[in-house]
C-alpha cells in the first residue's frame, strides 16, 4: 500500500514540477515585457535562495554577507558588459575620476566568457577561503554571521571608496550590448529570462540530488549537532567549506543573471541590509525546504512590487506587517504551513482509515518517530 | 516514511503552483487594467510619471520634490491643461533604492506609456533610470545640482550643473580673499568629482589645498577632522558633506568654538529644508550656493511660496530642487504646447532655447547640452533659518556640464 502511495506520488510530483516549469515556459506569452523581465529578475533571486537554503537551512551557517557574493558575480558582469557598452574605451566613471588608461585587472574582462567565468570563481574563492578560515577555527553561529556581516560592510567601504576602479556609488550601469546584441531588445530580454529559467531548474534539481544524497545527510548532521559529526569521524571543514563555496558559486550566478536583467549593480545592493533581505526570503518560504527557498524568493518580491505601485506611500507598512504575520502565525515559513495542514489532514483521514485497515496506520505512525 | 515525505512533497509543490498561478494572474490582471486605462488616457488626459524616494533616506528630500511637481500639475491643469487635456500624474516610490528607480522607470514608460517623467535625485538613481529612458525612447525631467559629465539626449537637467554651481562659488571665494580650501565631503560620486573640479580650478586660479577628506554617509563623528580643520587653519571649509552628516559636523564645529567669523564654510548641499534639520543657531552666518533661495525676490517666487506653505503647511520651506522640480513641470508643459504634441523627439525639438519665468527668474533650456541656463546666487545663513544673498551673478549662466570652456578642467571629462 505505502509503495503504491510512493509510486502514485513521485508521479504527481514529476506532474506538478513539469506543470511549474511549462507555466514559466510559456510566461513571455502573456506577460508583458515590463513584467516578465521583472519575473526574470526574481528568479535571478530564487536562484541566490537556493544557494542560502544550502547553507542555513541545511548546514545551519547563517551567512549575512550573501549579498557580496551575488554582487561579486553581478560586478563581473556588469564590468564585461560596461566595456563592450565603451567599445574599448575608458568607461565613463574612469575618466571622470582622473584615469587615463584602463586598470589592468579590468582588461581581460574584454571577454565575455572570461567575466562570466570570474562572476562565479571569484565569489567560490572567496567563500572558500572565509568558509575555511572561520570553519577551521570552529567559528559558528552568531560569530559566523557577525564574520560575514563585517564582509558585506568592508566591501561596501572598498566599492564606494574606489570610485575609480568600481563606479563609486553609483555603481556600473548604462549597457547596451551582450555578446554583441541589443540589450533593450524585447527578444534579448525574453533569451535572458529563459536561461534564468533554465538555470533556476538546473540549480534546484542540482540542490535536490545534493541535499538527498549521504553528502547532504552529513549536511544535516552539522546542522543538528556539529561534535556528534566530528566524533562520528568526518571532518566538518570540508564539508562546511565546501558548502559555502557552493553557495557563493550559486549567489555569483544569481547575480549574473541579475546584472543583464536590471542592468545596474552598485554597492548598495551588496550591503548588509540587503544581505539581510536574503535571509528573509528564504525565511518566509521556509528553511530547509527547497520549495520554501525558491517560494519565499518570488513571493516576497512580488509583493514588494506589487504594494509598491498600488500604495506608494504605505507599502513598507504592509511589507512589514507581512513579515511580523509569517514570524508569528508559520514560524517555518509557508511550506511549513501547508506541511502542518497536511499533518493535520492526514491525521484526520488515517483515524477515519484505522477501522479499515491496520497497514495504513503503521507507515504514519513510524513518521512522527 | 516515504509515504508523508512524498505527501508532503506534493503540498510543497502545490503550493509553489498556487503562488506562481497567483503572481502570474495578477500580472495578467495588471495587463488588461493597463488596457483600459491606457484608453482612459487616450481620452480626455496626457500621463506622466512621478519618480522619487517616498520611503528610505532620500525620502526626506524628494518627497517636497512630488509636491511641488504635483503642485505645478495642478495649476497648469486649473488653466486648462495642455493641448486641450488634463495631466495625470502616476507616482511611483523609487524607494532610495537604485534598482528600484530602474524597475519603476520601465513601468512608468511601458506599462503605464507616460508623456514624460519628473523625478529622481541621486546621481546614482539618475545613472541607474538612464539606460531605461533611451532604451525606451523616454524623457525624464532631473531637478538636482550634480557633478555634471553627462548629457542624455533622454535627460533634460534643471538643476545646476558644475559651472552654474561650484566653479563660481569657487571664483566667488578666491576673489575675496579665502585661498586656502579645505574640502570636506561624503564619500561618494558627487562629493570626488566635485572635489577633483576645484583642485583642478584651484591649481589654475591661485588657490591652495590644505586639506581634503571624505566621510561615508551618515557618518556623525568629526571631531578627528575638526581637529584637522584645526591644525591646517584653511580661509574656508568646502562642505560636500551630504544627509544627517550634516547635522553632526555643524553641531560638533559650533562645539569646537569655531564660528563662521573664524573658519567660513561653503556648502553646496544644504538648502532651506536641510537648515531645518541641522538648526539656524549652528549654521547661522555660514554660506551655501544656489540657483534659488526662498528669499530670491521676484514676483513669481512670491506667489511660488505663498501657494506652496498654503497647500503644504506654513511651516514648509521652499528651496532650490524644489523650485526646480517645480518649473521643470512647466518647461515640459511649454515644450508640449508649442510641439503641439508630446511625441519626444518633437518635445526635444521644440523645447530648443525655450524660455520660463520661473521663481528664480528666467531660465531657458540650452538646445545643446540639454541643461538649464540659471542665476547663480551665494547666500549667508540667517538665524531666521533663510538666506541673504550675497551675490548673484549677471542674469542666466550657460551650462556647461563638461567644463569645456574652462582650460584648467581639460582632462576632467571624456568629451
Amino acid at each position: 500500500m505505502a509503495r503504491l502511495g510512493s509510486k502514485e506520488g513521485s508521479q504527481v510530483t514529476r506532474f506538478i514540477s513539469l506543470a511549474v516549469i511549462a507555466l514559466l515556459l510559456l510566461a513571455p506569452l502573456f506577460l508583458s515585457e515590463f513584467r516578465l523581465s521583472l519575473l526574470g529578475k526574481f528568479l535571478s533571486y530564487a536562484i541566490l535562495a537556493l544557494g542560502i537554503d544550502l547553507i542555513w537551512g541545511y548546514t545551519g551557517m547563517l551567512s549575512l554577507g550573501h549579498g557580496v557574493f551575488f554582487g561579486l558575480g553581478a560586478y563581473c558582469t556588469a564590468m564585461y558588459l560596461k566595456l563592450e557598452a565603451t567599445g574599448g574605451g575608458l568607461p565613463d566613471f574612469m575618466s571622470w575620476s582622473g584615469l587615463t588608461g584602463l586598470p589592468w585587472f579590468w582588461q581581460p574582462f574584454e571577454h565575455g566568457w572570461f567575466a562570466l567565468v570570474m562572476a562565479i570563481v571569484l565569489p567560490v574563492s572567496l567563500a572558500a577561503i572565509l568558509g575555511y578560515l572561520t570553519s577551521r577555527s570552529r567559528i559558528h553561529g552568531v560569530y559566523f554571521s557577525i564574520l560575514t556581516q563585517a564582509l558585506a560592510l568592508i566591501f561596501v567601504i572598498l566599492f564606494v571608496g574606489q570610485q575609480p576602479y568600481t563606479g563609486g556609488t553609483n555603481g556600473i550601469t548604462n549597457f547596451s550590448t551582450i555578446f554583441g546584441y541589443d540589450l533593450a531588445a524585447p527578444s534579448v530580454q525574453t533569451v535572458l529570462y529563459y536561461i534564468s529559467v533554465f538555470f533556476l531548474v538546473a540549480t534546484y534539481l542540482f540542490c535536490h540530488r545534493l541535499v538527498n544524497s549521504r553528502f547532504g545527510r552529513i549536511l544535516v548532521a552539522i546542522r543538528d549537532s556539529e561534535n556528534r559529526v566530528r566524533f562520528s569521524g568526518y571532518n566538518p571543514v570540508w564539508f562546511k567549506t565546501f558548502v559555502l563555496a557552493l553557495s557563493a558559486g550559486i549567489a555569483g550566478l544569481a547575480g549574473a543573471l541579475f546584472v543583464t536583467q536590471v542592468g545596474i549593480i552598485s554597492p548598495a545592493m551588496m550591503g548588509i541590509v540587503p544581505s539581510i533581505e536574503m535571509v528573509i526570503w528564504v525565511a518566509v518560504g521556509g528553511r530547509g525546504t527547497l520549495t520554501g527557498a525558491v517560494i519565499g524568493a518570488i513571493l516576497v518580491n512580488a509583493a514588494k512590487s506589487s504594494f509598491r505601485e498600488s500604495f506608494p506611500d504605505a507599502w513598507l507598512y504592509f511589507l512589514g506587517f507581512l513579515f511580523i504575520l509569517v514570524v508569528l502565525l508559520f514560524p517555518d515559513g509557508i511550506t511549513g504551513l501547508f506541511t502542518r495542514l497536511s499533518h493535520r489532514y492526514h491525521r484526520v483521514t488515517s483515524n477515519i482509515s484505522t477501522g479499515k485497515t491496520v497497514k495504513s496506520v503503521q507507515p504514519l505512525e513510524s513518521n512522527r518517530v | 516514511m516515504k509515504n508523508n515525505k512524498l505527501s508532503r512533497k506534493i503540498v510543497l509543490l502545490g503550493a509553489l503552483i498556487v503562488a506562481t498561478v497567483l503572481f502570474l494572474a495578477g500580472c495578467a490582471g495588471g495587463k488588461q487594467g493597463d488596457r483600459e486605462t491606457g484608453k482612459a488616457g487616450d481620452a480626455g488626459t496626457i500621463k506622466v510619471g512621478i519618480l522619487h524616494s517616498l520611503s528610505g533616506t532620500m525620502a526626506i528630500s524628494e518627497v517636497s520634490l512630488r509636491d511641488a511637481e504635483l503642485m505645478a500639475i495642478d495649476e497648469i491643469n486649473a488653466a486648462g491643461g495642455v493641448l486641450g487635456k488634463k495631466i495625470e500624474p502616476i507616482v511611483e516610490d523609487g524607494a532610495s533604492d537604485w534598482p528600484t528607480f530602474a524597475e519603476k522607470a520601465k513601468k512608468l514608460l511601458q506599462r503605464d506609456k507616460v508623456a514624460t517623467v519628473f523625478g529622481c535625485w541621486t546621481s546614482a538613481s539618475r545613472k541607474a533610470v538612464l539606460p531605461v529612458f533611451e532604451g525606451n525612447k523616454g524623457l525624464l525631467w532631473y531637478p538636482v545640482q550634480y557633478e555634471g559629465m553627462e548629457s542624455s539626449p533622454n535627460i533634460f537637467y534643471t538643476g545646476a550643473a558644475p559651472n552654474q554651481q561650484i566653479t563660481p562659488a569657487v571664483t566667488w571665494l578666491l576673489q575675496n580673499n579665502k585661498k586656502k580650501f579645505y574640502l570636506l565631503g561624503s564619500d561618494y560620486v558627487f562629493p570626488r568629482t566635485a572635489n577633483k573640479i576645484i583642485k583642478a580650478q584651484l591649481a589654475a586660479e591661485g588657490g591652495t589645498l590644505v586639506g581634503e577628506e571624505y566621510t561615508p554617509l551618515g557618518h556623525t563623528d568629526y571631531s578627528t577632522i575638526i581637529s584637522k580643520i584645526k591644525a591646517a587653519k584653511p580661509d574656508v571649509v568646502f562642505n560636500t558633506l551630504n544627509g544627517d552628516s550634516n547635522v553632526a559636523f555643524f553641531k560638533q564645529l559650533r562645539d569646537a568654538g569655531i564660528t563662521s567669523r573664524d573658519i567660513v564654510t561653503m556648502s553646496v548641499s544644504i538648502a532651506e529644508e536641510e537648515i531645518r534639520g541641522i538648526g539656524a543657531e549652528n549654521m547661522a552666518g555660514h554660506l551655501a550656493v544656489w540657483n534659488y533661495f526662498q528669499t530670491t525676490d521676484t514676483p513669481e517666487n512670491e506667489t511660488f511660496v505663498k501657494k506652496y506653505k498654503s497647500l503644504y503647511g506654513q511651516d514648509r520651506v521652499t528651496d532650490d530642487p524644489i523650485e526646480a522640480a517645480y518649473f521643470q513641470v512647466y518647461l515640459w508643459a511649454e515644450a508640449v504646447k508649442k510641439a503641439g504634441t508630446t511625441d519626444v523627439d518633437k518635445v526635444r525639438e521644440a523645447s530648443k532655447n525655450l524660455e520660463f519665468r520661473a521663481p528664480e527668474g528666467l531660465v531657458k533650456i540650452d538646445p545643446e547640452n540639454q541643461h538649464t541656463w540659471k542665476t547663480v546666487r551665494i547666500g549667508e545663513v540667517q538665524p531666521n533659518g533663510q538666506f541673504k544673498e550675497l551675490w548673484s551673478s549677471d542674469g542666466p549662466v550657460r551650462p556647461d556640464p563638461y567644463l569645456k570652456s574652462y582650460a584648467w578642467a581639460k582632462g576632467l571629462s571624456s568629451e
